[in-house]
């Protein structure tokens, strides 16, 4: 999922000794793949990790990692095993979260058997330190994506975004991971930017697979890095870690008039944050899921009429495997140009 | 005092409740599901939604000048027996859509929310009880009744199917004209929704959803005595695109997969109806 592959490998290769095989970016074959052997009305992100799947069996993987989630995707791994077997491959598919609790027995028992010099409290260091990092860039992340639209020169952003991840994958201990970040948060700001102080600002929101894969949105956000906006965007793996059940619990207090019970998987949060972007005066907001998510197309309703009672404009994406770039690139220039128009 | 119940989603896992406000002199509507219903759903609800959730909106919008209050649970229990996803947000839309008075509760305990209705209309604590009983023995007597007739069908000597789908979908009347195709070729339907939830462990160990629990452990208990099975879905369900698939894969009898979206021509559904007899048939 986007740059998270970078401490995603770096806990690995701390804590054992195997060989690890960073999965190749998502392509146009990979999805392919996935939606080959997929069901018929199974949501996008299911055929993205079968596709990816697929990819690293031939690639010589054979144990797999997978996790569970709120809505359908607790149940992904037991279907995806099924379907892969029924390919013919032979492999271990690790589900490591069951029943919305992480599985710390099938954890440690996985790791022992890669690895049998693995020591407990060396690898709880490392995800300290990992879970810090996260939390880091996260941090970047939102700094760049509030600027990005004003950069001076081309790419600035992003290739030092790439410098420090590549830094960031050497640290040995949290103290130098943190000098690290405060180093490079200075050298961020030190990049030129043009930005006027009244400029356009845009919140996105919505799923949280088809936010954070840059390919299944079909890099939205490089495209809306073109134009001259202030982007927000509250999902992020530290809020799926570490904050997601206190926004879940805040969502239902803050947005009382219009939600009783609490939504599954992101829906509830969405709800929330829409009221928040409304209240604080952004000037459109752009709700992006993949096609058939439920929990988003249950309250997709009630997100219209609080972007409606606000007078802020919302525009839905929906994605799957065959969306036509073109199309996309279309709608998001005309919903620009709208926006621009209504400050005027 | 009117209380509309629609007849979609919850409604077949409510049944409790029709007597226990017959006992309380209290009259519910519900309209059977029709053309109109299912158009005044669609002019509602988002694009994407499923069939069964546009029919409820549509049910919805057909009772809300008909009655005093509608009643919408939030159907919610543990971890390991979720609902759909579509069940939690019900309460919230027709709150913010529909201009009704609404009876709500949330599972905790099953008496508490019979308690919490019946002060809300009025009702004083005894007779709640009272009526509490009185439904919990009819409904259990009733639901045997059926149960056991679900499963004397196991032992006809004519051609047996198993309909696996929600109770929402295979019961509602107007979705059956799919299935009363199947009656002039004298063929048994056994209903999957009036099993116990036992046996799914020996086909899918990390299934979560309460009712679909149910449908997989009913295919496990039939496999061997019946001669066919039939999935019926609404398009696109969530939870059936996945258990569906994996029970697919994982039996080896002649199956029929009927995905509905729209019943405009019944043609189509009776040429694979008729094939899927044929195979029956000839095994």
């Amino acid at each position: 999922m986007g740059d998270y592959y970078v401490p995603a490998k770096y806990l690995l290769s701390k804590i054992v000794n195997a060989d690890i095989l960073v999965a190749p970016f998502i392509t146009a074959k990979t999805i392919e793949l996935g939606s080959k052997y997929s069901p018929d009305f199974v949501c996008t992100p299911f055929k993205y990790t079968l596709g990816t799947m697929i990819e690293a069996l031939d690639n010589g993987a054979n144990i797999l990692i997978q996790f569970g989630g709120g809505c359908r995707y607790g149940y992904y791994s037991e279907l995806q095993e099924q379907i892969l077997k029924d390919l013919g491959y032979k492999f271990e598919l690790l589900n490591l979260i069951t029943n919305g609790k992480a599985n710390v027995k099938r954890i440690y028992k996985m790791i022992k058997r890669i690895d049998k010099k693995f020591n407990v409290l060396k690898g709880l260091y490392y995800l300290f330190i990992t879970i810090k990092m996260v939390k880091y860039m996260d941090k970047i992340d939102d700094y760049i994506r509030r600027n990005i639209g004003f950069e001076i020169t081309k790419n600035s952003f992003s290739n030092l975004k790439q410098e420090m991840l590549n830094k960031f994958s050497l640290v040995n201990n949290s103290i130098s991971l943190y000098i690290m970040y405060r180093k490079y948060f200075k050298k961020f700001k030190k990049i030129k930017i043009n930005k006027p102080k009244d400029c356009l600002k845009v919140g996105i929101i919505g799923e949280l697979y088809t936010l954070m894969e840059p390919f299944s949105n079909y890099y939205l956000e490089k495209e809306l890095a073109q134009y001259n906006i202030e982007l927000k965007r509250f999902t992020n793996v530290t809020y799926l870690l570490v904050n997601y059940k206190k926004i879940n619990k805040k969502a239902l207090k803050k947005s009382k008039q219009y939600m009783k019970y609490q939504f599954s998987a992101d829906a509830s949060s969405n709800v929330y944050w829409t009221k928040y972007l409304c209240d604080k005066k952004y000037d459109g907001i752009i709700h992006i899921k993949s096609s058939f998510c439920t929990p988003e197309i249950g309250v997709m309703p009630l997100l219209d009429k609080i972007a409606n009672e606000n007078n802020v404009p919302m525009i839905h994406f929906s994605f799957d495997a065959n969306t036509s770039e073109v199309g996309i690139k279309t709608r998001l220039e005309a919903f620009y140009d709208m926006i621009e128009m209504r400050r005027k | 005092m009117k209380i509309g119940l629609p007849k979609g989603l919850y409604y077949y896992y409510c049944q409790k409740w029709l007597y226990f406000f017959k006992e309380l002199n209290v009259e519910v509507i519900s309209y059977d599901t029709t053309k109109e219903i299912i158009e005044l759903g669609n002019a509602i609800a988002n694009s994407e939604m499923c069939l069964s959730m546009k029919m409820f909106l549509g049910h919805i919008s057909y009772l809300q000048d008909k009655c005093d209050y509608i009643l919408i649970p939030n159907l919610q229990y543990d971890y390991k027996n979720q609902m759909c996803s579509n069940f939690n947000c019900l309460y919230d839309l027709v709150n913010n859509f529909f201009k009704v008075n609404i009876l709500t509760f949330d599972n905790e305990k099953e008496i508490k929310n019979y308690l919490k209705i019946g002060k809300e209309l009025k009702f004083k604590t005894k007779q709640i009880k009272k009526a509490y009983k009185i439904a919990t023995i009819k409904y259990n007597k009733e639901l045997k009744k059926i149960k056991l007739e679900n499963m004397s069908k196991l032992n006809s000597i004519n051609k047996k199917i198993l309909l696996v789908g929600h109770s929402y979908n295979i019961r509602d009347k107007y979705l059956s004209e799919v299935i009363n195709l199947f009656k002039k070729y004298n063929i048994e339907i056994i209903y999957s929704d009036l099993f116990n939830d036992d046996y799914y462990f020996y086909l899918s160990k990390e299934l979560y959803w309460k009712y679909s629990k149910v449908n997989v452990s009913s295919v496990i208990y039939c496999k061997e005595q019946v001669d066919g099975i039939v999935f019926f879905t609404t398009f696109p369900c969530g939870l059936d695109s996945l258990v569906n698939e994996l029970v697919m894969r994982k039996i080896d009898k002649p199956y029929l997969n009927l995905v509905i979206d729209d019943l405009d021509s019944l043609a189509g559904m009776e040429t694979r109806i008729e094939s899927f007899v044929d195979i029956l048939e000839q095994n």
